[in-house]
């Protein structure tokens, strides 16, 4: 008996081998304490900065432990300094909300356009540098439609013009991380590892200015007693992340999806075909509106998210699906599959299954027909 | 595969009234067929809303005597939208028109035991829905 949980882009459950190396954790003293028991936890917090720095290929200096990604994606873009910033339209809220905080305190930043799947454009970004600009911020891959930006092409133009990049990896955890940025993002509550942990990877010579001021933990970036216990399980957790074969979620996502296709007509997939998070399947359902959907999956045990959010005056649709193009009308029904290691086809034939009944069932309710012309704009 | 749904003694967002409306909604059609004859039979139709706001509802109603017999319903939107329109059908029944045109979505709002305030636009769709319905009725005569 269970529900099936395909939430997985908003957080993830912990993975046992997580839990079992925090629960080994035994010493509770303060890694700045000089006593026995303080050197003991100091020691195994260097051990699991060592670990994350290995996979970073970085230096110990160059990893700083956090309270998660809002945290890390703060310090990282107000920490800079104040200048011209470059974003993109469709990034996290930790980024928008924190370049728009920006904007308000003098700050001028740029907001780049996405293409119909949400892939920014290089020569856009390029041309978008001024002299005055000291942080380029775009994600890794997009937790609401799953498309990967090309980082590393962005790290080559960012080292061309001398400008720190700074990418927000935390949908990331299970692709490479070796793309030469100056700046990584990453939460351990997205890669099966503890919630309220993260790390802004910073290369050495890029300078920060910290958000928490006291006892000057974390190499001055970041006072604070470091949470031992979380900082162990995020090691293990990017650990695991990384030696994990993204093939059989990579297959299963695109079962999912062609089945869905073919059993649900007028339907669409939201974001790009290859370029896409192993786990991610964003779906439009036309004629139905997702919290609907939504809640009458979750009657059947089936546990997914929806860009759809309603407002006080009228249903506001995620910035995101506006960002490539997609008209309120269409963007109303859209549905974010995301997929996890447990996961299985029979899972997925069940949820196929209940979806199309449940969409069928919304469809007799509904008074509208979209037709193809009314989803882009 | 043995999966367990939503449970009867969990958190939900709304009342249970917006459950049992939202779940079992009354008063609509059933297949295509049934909605294209009601549609020649029906004596008032209304609709209001759009598809880019996020909801469109629509009403149909049969009338006996100035009071309404029947009343139908199609709705597009989120489960208090749902919900709510499936509440005003069950209302309307056994009104006269000019009790039907008082309905407020306050008087909505109340029989669904409440909505949370940020959902409360959805249900004002239903009235006006009606009144429309009421109207096209009136016109007809």
């Amino acid at each position: 008996m269970k529900t099936i949980y395909l939430d997985h882009a908003a957080t993830t459950p912990l993975d046992p081998r997580v839990k079992k190396e925090m629960d080994s954790i035994k010493t509770y003293a303060n890694p700045s304490a000089l006593h026995q028991m303080g050197l003991e936890a100091k020691e195994i917090l260097n051990n699991a900065r060592n670990k994350v720095a290995k996979i970073l290929n970085a230096e110990p200096e160059e990893i700083i432990f956090t309270s998660g990604g809002t945290e890390s994606i703060n310090l990282a873009i107000k920490g800079i300094g104040k200048g011209h910033i470059i974003t993109s339209k469709v990034e996290h809220p930790a980024v928008l909300e924190t370049c728009k905080f920006l904007e308000r305190n003098g700050c001028n930043v740029s907001y780049l356009d996405v293409d119909k799947d949400g892939l920014i454009s290089l020569k856009d970004l390029e041309k978008a540098i001024k002299k005055e600009t000291i942080l380029i911020t775009i994600m890794y891959a997009n937790n609401e439609i799953g498309t990967i930006q090309p980082v590393k092409e962005i790290s080559k133009i960012a080292k061309k013009h001398k400008v720190p990049f700074h990418t927000d990896a935390c949908q990331a955890g299970f692709l490479n991380l070796n793309i030469n940025a100056d700046l990584i993002t990453l939460n351990g509550s997205k890669i099966y590892g503890p919630k309220g942990i993260g790390i802004l990877y910073k290369r050495k010579n890029i300078k920060l200015e910290p958000l928490m001021h006291g006892g000057g933990q974390e190499f001055n970036l970041r006072s604070g007693t470091e949470n031992l216990t979380n900082i162990v399980g995020f090691a293990k957790a990017l650990e695991l992340a990384q030696k994990e074969d993204n093939n059989k979620i990579t297959k299963l996502r695109d079962y999912f999806i062609q089945k869905v296709q073919k059993e649900i007509p007028r339907t669409f997939i939201n974001g790009h075909k290859t370029k896409r998070l192993q786990n991610n399947a964003n779906i439009s359902f036309l004629d139905v509106e997702g919290e609907s959907i939504l809640l009458y999956l979750d009657h059947k045990g089936i546990l997914v998210s929806t860009g759809s959010a309603c407002s006080s005056k009228k249903l506001e649709i995620s910035h995101v699906l506006d960002a490539i193009g997609i008209k309120h009308d269409a963007a109303h029904g859209s549905i974010r599959f995301s997929l996890g290691k447990s996961t299985t086809k029979i899972e997925l034939d069940y949820v196929v299954k209940e979806l199309k009944g449940i969409i069928h069932s919304l469809r007799m309710l509904s008074p509208i027909h979209l037709n193809k012309g009314d989803i882009r704009k | 595969m043995k999966v367990v749904g939503y449970k009867q003694d969990k958190a939900w967002l709304y009342s249970s009234k917006v459950k049992e409306h939202f779940f079992n909604p009354k008063n609509i059609f059933k297949s295509d067929q049934e909605l294209e004859d009601y549609k020649k039979n029906a004596d008032g139709v209304g609709q209001v809303g759009s598809p880019a706001c996020g909801d469109v509802m629509e009403m149909f109603i049969k009338v006996k005597n100035n009071k309404i017999k029947e009343c139908r319903w199609r709705t597009f939107g989120c489960a208090s939208a749902i919900a709510s329109t499936s509440m005003l059908s069950e209302m309307v029944v056994g009104k006269t028109l000019a009790e039907a045109k008082k309905i407020t979505p306050k008087d909505i709002v109340k029989a669904l035991g409440g909505l949370p305030a940020r959902k409360i636009h959805c249900s004002i769709l239903g009235d006006q829905a009606l009144r429309k319905a009421i109207e096209n009725y009136e016109g007809k005569k």
